[in-house]
């Protein structure tokens, strides 16, 4: 044994050596940590970078000017008249039709002061953005923003504003980015996520039950697995294309709406984006719905055998009650996908200038990330403004529901 | 088939045994229609994924088809120049753009999503994966519109700042290929870490018992262990990377060009899928068919790339007892 030790000790540093060899590899090992770290860290410096960025477009200072002067409207400042008086002022400048169009949609009677002096502004005094600046600039730069309004737009009125307001959301989309909005980019992405939960949901539950209770280990079933786990992996623009081909084209006159009396002239229509995304999300929501029901322990199953009830008695009283928070997590997840999927829906058509709200399954419509491809891909800076606004609601959505998504799993996680 | 669907195996038992005896009510297995018409749905839903395997085939194969019967294949895959209005289909510009971005992407999002995974599984105490963990779900869930907004508004300017104004284009590939490399780092490291925790804690004992430093347990033991996962991670990305589209189409440009030069604007496939069918897009026309063969090239692309990816987790699975 000596020997055998003395060998091997032959064959290593000793003493001072040893030390050293020692010290280099730790040295070597606490750099690598370091790089490893910073590795990890690089995620949290692109998530603040890009909020940032979001963030530093959201707010910040607008020069603005109006088209007609309000001292030629009136001897006083506009908001000390009456109701009645901006009214007049409306009726004086507005063209005929215009003016019948805004009173036929609401009387004058029944509008606010507030509201109709909003509608002097727009209408009237019609303002025009000469500039606009990022919140840094704002912030940092406002002395050398005032400089620069006062030489080259000394009528301009400069005031800071949030491009992220309440009639944001409220209003629908348009041409001039300061009255803009994602109304109607908002209920499309509202009505198209229901309609393929609607359809999605039973579907991707029944593939999961399905495999994991029914079918047996065959060649069949395997192929249906790894079918489903290469879908997983084919890019989203794929599934677009197969739903221009199949739903648009093929089951036009089912997704047109035109059997059900509801034609909207062609088949790019909410449906067909629905069951577009369906395919899409389905390969996700079964693999999550296996790995919920595979949870559900085998002991609970044996108890409902072996108190003689049926297969699918057993299924559906004890194993999906106990899946149910794990596939709704799943469920969640896939949606939270599909919200924010955009390349499939431009291929399908979705439009990206509509005014009218999608009154139904039938309708053509337009969704957040269309909105926001559309936005961004324009030139001017204001666009960038709505854009990043547009950003800011369509990620509070995906946050508030990865936060349900969260609370479901550790529920899920305390019963477990 | 009912038989053994609706009752288990115990139970037919029970049932022959209780043939003989007079009996006061039959436990022989009765079909129950309800119990079949139930399987029989679950059963489509299972194979509607084979449909929509088969409707993607046929569908990109067909339109493939009808666009190669005006177009050679040979054309296609070696003329250098993709311009529809002067019938010019070679699908060599597209393809490099697109090979290119996803380089660029890969040098990013691999050395970088693997380290991240060798922290996380090696290193992080708990409390601080609790926190990483989070940020990077975080990132892989951001919409890829939204990369784009990022890649346009942020990295087109810091590249324009580093290399000179007049040497980066407003739209180029470098900008649109990095930000698609943070975007995939989440899903390397993910994939990665599972692929190292599953390494037994035995074989780290071992290394730790015989001298070995951290590093050297995670590099020269834990990662070779690993390697099978790490590898499919891997071309996952990459996968994920040809296929990804609304960055490119965002941030790369909107001009099928053929060039080497990561500066330039150039339309990648999936770029131009996207440009083309965005607009009012005519049926019978050539450029509706064309955008079929490059949706198949893509698709073959992904599915080589995934099915490659399962061989070679296949080589390399060293299995543990």
């Amino acid at each position: 044994m000596t020997t055998l030790n003395d060998e091997i000790k032959s064959g290593l540093p000793q003493g001072e050596a040893a030390r050293r060899n020692v010290a280099s590899r730790r040295r070597t090992g606490a750099i690598w940590r370091t790089i490893f770290l910073s590795a990890t860290i690089i995620g949290l410096i692109a998530l603040s970078l890009l909020i940032y960025n979001v963030v530093n477009e959201v707010f910040g200072y607008v020069a603005t000017e109006y088209a007609v002067d309000p001292a030629t409207l009136s001897d006083k400042p506009l908001d000390e008249l009456s109701k009645d008086e901006l009214v007049v002022i409306l009726q004086d400048n507005m063209r005929k039709n215009a003016f019948r169009t805004l009173e036929r949609e609401k009387p004058m009677a029944d509008r606010s002061d507030s509201e109709v002096y909003d509608l002097v502004i727009e209408r009237v005094l019609k303002p025009q953005t000469l500039e606009t600046w990022t919140l840094r600039d704002s912030w940092f730069n406002k002395a050398a923003i005032d400089a620069q309004v006062a030489s080259e737009f000394p009528e301009a009125k400069l005031e800071f504003r949030s491009w992220l307001t309440a009639g944001f959301l409220t209003t629908p989309m348009s041409s001039d980015p300061l009255r803009a909005g994602v109304r109607t980019a908002l209920l499309g992405s509202l009505w198209m996520i229901a309609i393929t939960i609607l359809f999605a949901f039973p579907i991707g539950v029944g593939a999961a039950i399905y495999l994991e209770e029914y079918a047996t280990d065959n060649r069949f079933n395997r192929i249906i697995q790894t079918n489903i786990n290469n879908l997983a992996g084919v890019p989203s623009i794929i599934y677009g294309m197969l739903g221009l081909v199949i739903f648009v084209r093929t089951l036009e006159p089912l997704t047109s709406g035109r059997i059900f009396g509801a034609d909207s002239g062609n088949g790019r229509t909410i449906v067909a984006a629905s069951l577009t995304m369906m395919l899409l999300i389905l390969p996700i929501m079964i693999i999550n719905g296996q790995e919920a029901i595979r949870a559900v322990p085998l002991s609970l199953r044996q108890a409902s055998y072996g108190l003689g009830a049926t297969k699918w008695q057993t299924i559906w009283h004890h194993v999906l009650p106990n899946a149910l928070p794990g596939i709704f997590t799943g469920t969640i997840l896939a949606v939270s996908r599909a919200i924010g999927e955009t390349a499939p829906l431009i291929v399908v058509g979705a439009s990206t200038f509509i005014v009218t709200d999608p009154d139904g399954p039938f309708a053509k419509f337009t969704a957040l990330p269309i909105q926001i491809y559309n936005w961004t891909s324009r030139p001017q800076p204001e666009f960038a403004h709505i854009a990043a606004s547009a950003i800011v609601v369509l990620l509070v959505m995906l946050l508030s529901l990865n936060a349900i998504a969260v609370l479901l799993r550790n529920r899920f996680s305390k019963r477990g | 088939m009912d038989d053994k669907v609706s009752i288990g195996m115990d139970s037919r038992r029970i049932t022959t045994s209780q043939r003989e005896t007079t009996r006061p009510f039959s436990l022989k297995k009765q079909p129950r229609l309800g119990e079949s018409i139930i399987q029989g749905f679950l059963l489509f839903c299972g194979v509607l994924s084979m449909f929509t395997t088969i409707g993607i085939v046929v569908v990109l194969g067909s339109e493939s088809i009808a666009f190669f019967r005006q177009v050679s294949i040979v054309e296609f895959v070696t003329n250098t120049v993709w311009s529809p209005q002067i019938d010019e289909f070679g699908i060599l510009p597209l393809l490099l753009s697109t090979l290119l971005t996803s380089t660029i992407a890969m040098f990013i999002a691999l050395p970088t999503g693997l380290a991240a995974a060798i922290y996380l599984s090696e290193y992080a105490s708990s409390r601080a994966r609790s926190i990483l963990k989070p940020i990077l779900e975080v990132l892989a869930g951001v919409p890829t519109v939204v990369y784009g907004y990022f890649a346009l508004k942020f990295m087109t300017p810091v590249l324009k700042a580093i290399f000179g104004e007049a040497n980066v284009n407003i739209y180029n590939m470098a900008s649109a290929g990095l930000v698609m490399g943070i975007m995939i780092i989440p899903m390397v490291s993910s994939m990665s870490e599972d692929a190292l925790s599953a390494v037994p804690r035995a074989l780290r004992e071992g290394a730790y018992g015989l001298g070995a430093t951290r590093l050297e347990t995670a590099i020269k033991v834990v990662l070779p262990a690993g390697i099978s996962g790490i590898i499919a991670a891997f071309v996952v990305a990459i996968s994920r990377a040809v296929g990804e589209t609304m960055i490119v189409a965002v941030a790369a440009g909107a001009k099928p060009t053929f060039t080497f030069n990561p500066f330039e604007a150039a339309e990648t496939m999936t770029g131009h899928i996207a440009r083309i069918s965005g607009g009012d897009l005519s049926y019978a026309s050539i450029d509706y068919n064309s955008i079929f063969a490059i949706g198949l090239t893509l698709f073959l692309m992904t599915l080589g790339l995934n099915m490659v990816s399962r061989r070679l987790v296949r080589r390399f699975r060293e299995v543990y007892e």
